[in-house]
């Protein structure tokens, strides 16, 4: 049994990763690690960056093709992707976020791993509104990409 | 009033207007939309009523009308549920005595009214909508009937986007595809093919002609006064839903003990929190997706415990849920449940691996809520009453109706769609509630160019839906009962 089947959490071993250069232009991660009847993030990549064998396929990001737009974020009933774009010292996470209060841009706010331990402070970015799920970018820091995968604002 | 939502980040509660009633003689406040259990919860009441034996204090479990624990006298009418009893301006609500009073007022000198129709569909949620409008797409006349104000059964409180294919509006919040189908349903209200009787419930089946015609009893409420109809059809659907499984431990009739459907109900539905600090019991989807809305409602949620050695739902729902910061711990189950009157909380225990406590790894923890999410069972009494052939079927979630792939009983005429047919998902309840209404029109002779392949492309939606490794117990349980009724009728 993999731990994430106890744990609820992955670790980065669990997903393919994008290499530095991909990183760099920014690409769409998809935390999707079980055969589940689901497809919508195939439609919503304007590249068709995003392939999928059949219904219950797991999803996979040709990250030669995908240009880290964000509008699969959006689209994911289970807010399983995630953009990276990670520079020198500061990387950018573009996340999914369903709570209140939504941030503004310029708003600091705590950032949380996949355990929802929080590891440091992040920078709203941008704050785009995709139905009522709010596609938020956040900027960490650069070691922390791979890591962080919610927000907390507090009032 | 600090238990009403004010804000939340997926659903706008409008503001409706403050109606009064009385609660044992005291007047309390409510608003209009409220079920009468609802503004209760929200006044601070949870007790609803005593057991019959030992006098315990009981509150609602499943809050949509399928258990009897929040029976209660409303305007001296007695064993009203009032978790779907709508709340209204100046009744009086009482807890009633072990055995409730003659309801003289319930028929009072009415005759009955009566109803002839191709097909009778019971239940409004995903299925029955969906069976409704197939068949009255066909041509068939159809009565649609359900115990709730609004329609779309359990949808309605689904505020999370559905999976699926594009084609069963996945990427869809359950709350829009309740109103989406509300919209087709009225298209049809208005040319006079789907009647629809909320507000209603089936009571019983009466042998007609079975060759050619049933029989059934409809009670039609109106403001806790009731009509009797007599509904003849030539078809009938059912598309009952399932009821919430309750688990054994001490303590688990406490008001403050819910199953995890009843309190999506209560928070998305009528926008009333369940109480302050939640410990879930079950990690399959339902269980980890009402905790999530949980938090979305701003209410905490302890930790999910499940019984199981690995979580039984999706990874993405549990994903959502650790990132926020709750623990679900495995082999871990809830050892019993205290309190004075009401849950004050758990003692949650680790199991080894043959499912036993392990001695001194009880940890106590102060809660007001819980939540059970372990399990669903079809909906199917009134099948036995028709006759239909029931079997026990573990992967459909206990005794359903066996059926053909056009769901189809053993009783000629009768047919199941949904949850009631095997426990399974939204997505797939539409598609069998498609098959089953169109399989019903075109036996009674509505038949169209294109029914044949239509139906093939329903059910190869169903097929590619259950192909996954999450379709396993559903496909499991599909076969058996096809087989099953193979054996019988050969």
């Amino acid at each position: 049994m993999s731990s994430h089947e106890k744990t609820g959490v992955l670790s980065t071993k669990d997903l393919k990763l994008p290499s530095k250069e991909h990183l760099e232009k920014g690409v769409a991660i998809i935390e999707c690690i079980q055969e589940i009847p689901c497809d919508p993030c195939v439609a919503s990549c304007p590249v068709n960056a995003i392939s999928m064998k059949n219904i219950n396929a797991l999803p996979v990001v040709d990250f030669e093709k995908c240009i880290g737009c964000g509008k699969c974020v959006g689209f994911c009933p289970g807010l399983a992707i995630f953009v990276i774009k990670s520079r020198d010292d500061k990387a950018l996470i573009t996340l999914p976020y369903e709570f209140l209060p939504v941030p503004e841009v310029g708003d600091t706010v705590k950032a949380l791993d996949r355990w929802g331990n929080i590891r440091c402070d992040g920078t709203i970015k941008q704050v785009l509104k995709k139905g009522k799920t709010m596609v938020i970018t956040v900027e960490v820091r650069t070691d922390l990409a791979m890591e962080i995968r919610n927000i907390r604002v507090y009032a | 009033m600090l238990l009403r939502i004010k804000k939340h980040p997926i659903i706008d509660f409008k503001d409706s207007e403050r109606i009064s009633f009385y609660f044992n003689d005291t007047k309390l406040h409510g608003f209009k939309g409220d079920s009468i259990a609802s503004a209760l919860h929200a006044a601070g009441i949870k007790k609803l009523t005593t057991s019959l034996k030992y006098d315990r204090p009981r509150g609602f479990f499943c809050g949509i009308g399928k258990c009897s624990s929040c029976l209660m006298k409303v305007n001296k009418v007695p064993n009203v549920r009032t978790c779907i009893a709508p709340l209204n301006n100046g009744i009086r609500v009482e807890t009633q005595e072990k055995l409730a009073d003659w309801p003289d007022v319930e028929f009072k000198s009415k005759s009955k009214e009566t109803a002839n129709v191709d097909i009778l569909v019971v239940g409004a949620g995903p299925a029955g909508l969906c069976a409704s409008l197939e068949a009255a797409g066909q041509g068939a006349s159809v009565l649609l009937v359900d115990e709730n104000q609004t329609v779309g059964g359990q949808l309605v409180k689904q505020t999370h986007k559905f999976f699926g294919s594009k084609q069963e509006k996945a990427g869809t919040r359950g709350i829009q595809i309740a109103i989406d189908l509300e919209n087709d349903l009225k298209k049809f209200e208005q040319n006079g093919k789907i009647k629809v009787m909320m507000d209603s419930t089936a009571i019983g089946y009466y042998e007609g002609d079975k060759e050619k015609q049933h029989k059934f009893a409809v009670v039609k409420r109106e403001v806790y006064e009731n009509t009797l109809y007599e509904v003849n059809c030539r078809a009938a659907i059912f598309a009952c839903g399932a009821m919430e499984n309750m688990l054994l431990f001490p303590g688990n009739d406490l008001p403050g003990v819910y199953g995890a459907g009843a309190v999506q109900t209560l928070m998305n539905v009528f926008g009333v929190k369940p109480g302050k600090k939640v410990i879930m019991v079950g990690a399959g989807n339902v269980g980890l997706i009402v905790s999530y809305q949980l938090l979305q409602a701003g209410i905490e949620v302890d930790r999910v415990v499940e019984a199981m050695p690995q979580i039984g739902g999706y990874h993405v729902h549990a994903a959502k849920l650790r990132r926020c910061g709750v623990p679900i711990l495995t082999s871990h189950s809830i050892k019993e449940v205290y309190g004075n009157g009401k849950v004050e909380g758990a003692v949650i225990v680790k199991l080894d691996n043959n499912w036993q406590p392990v001695k001194g790894s009880e940890e106590k923890i102060n809660c007001d809520t819980i939540c059970l999410a372990v399990g669903l069972t079809p909906s199917t009494r009134f099948l036995y009453q028709v006759g239909a052939e029931m079997e026990f079927i573990p992967e459909a979630g206990g005794y359903v109706a066996l059926h053909d792939d056009s769901m189809h009983t053993t009783i000629k005429g009768i047919y199941v769609a949904g949850d009631s047919s095997g426990i399974e998902e939204a997505s797939t309840a539409m598609i069998e509630g498609k098959i089953a209404g169109l399989s019903a029109a075109i036996s009674l002779g509505y038949k169209k160019k294109g029914d044949s392949s239509l139906k093939k492309q329903h059910m190869g939606e169903l097929d590619r839906l259950r192909a996954g490794p999450f379709g396993e117990k559903p496909r499991i349980g599909k076969h058996k009962i096809s087989k099953l009724l193979g054996k019988r009728h050969v």
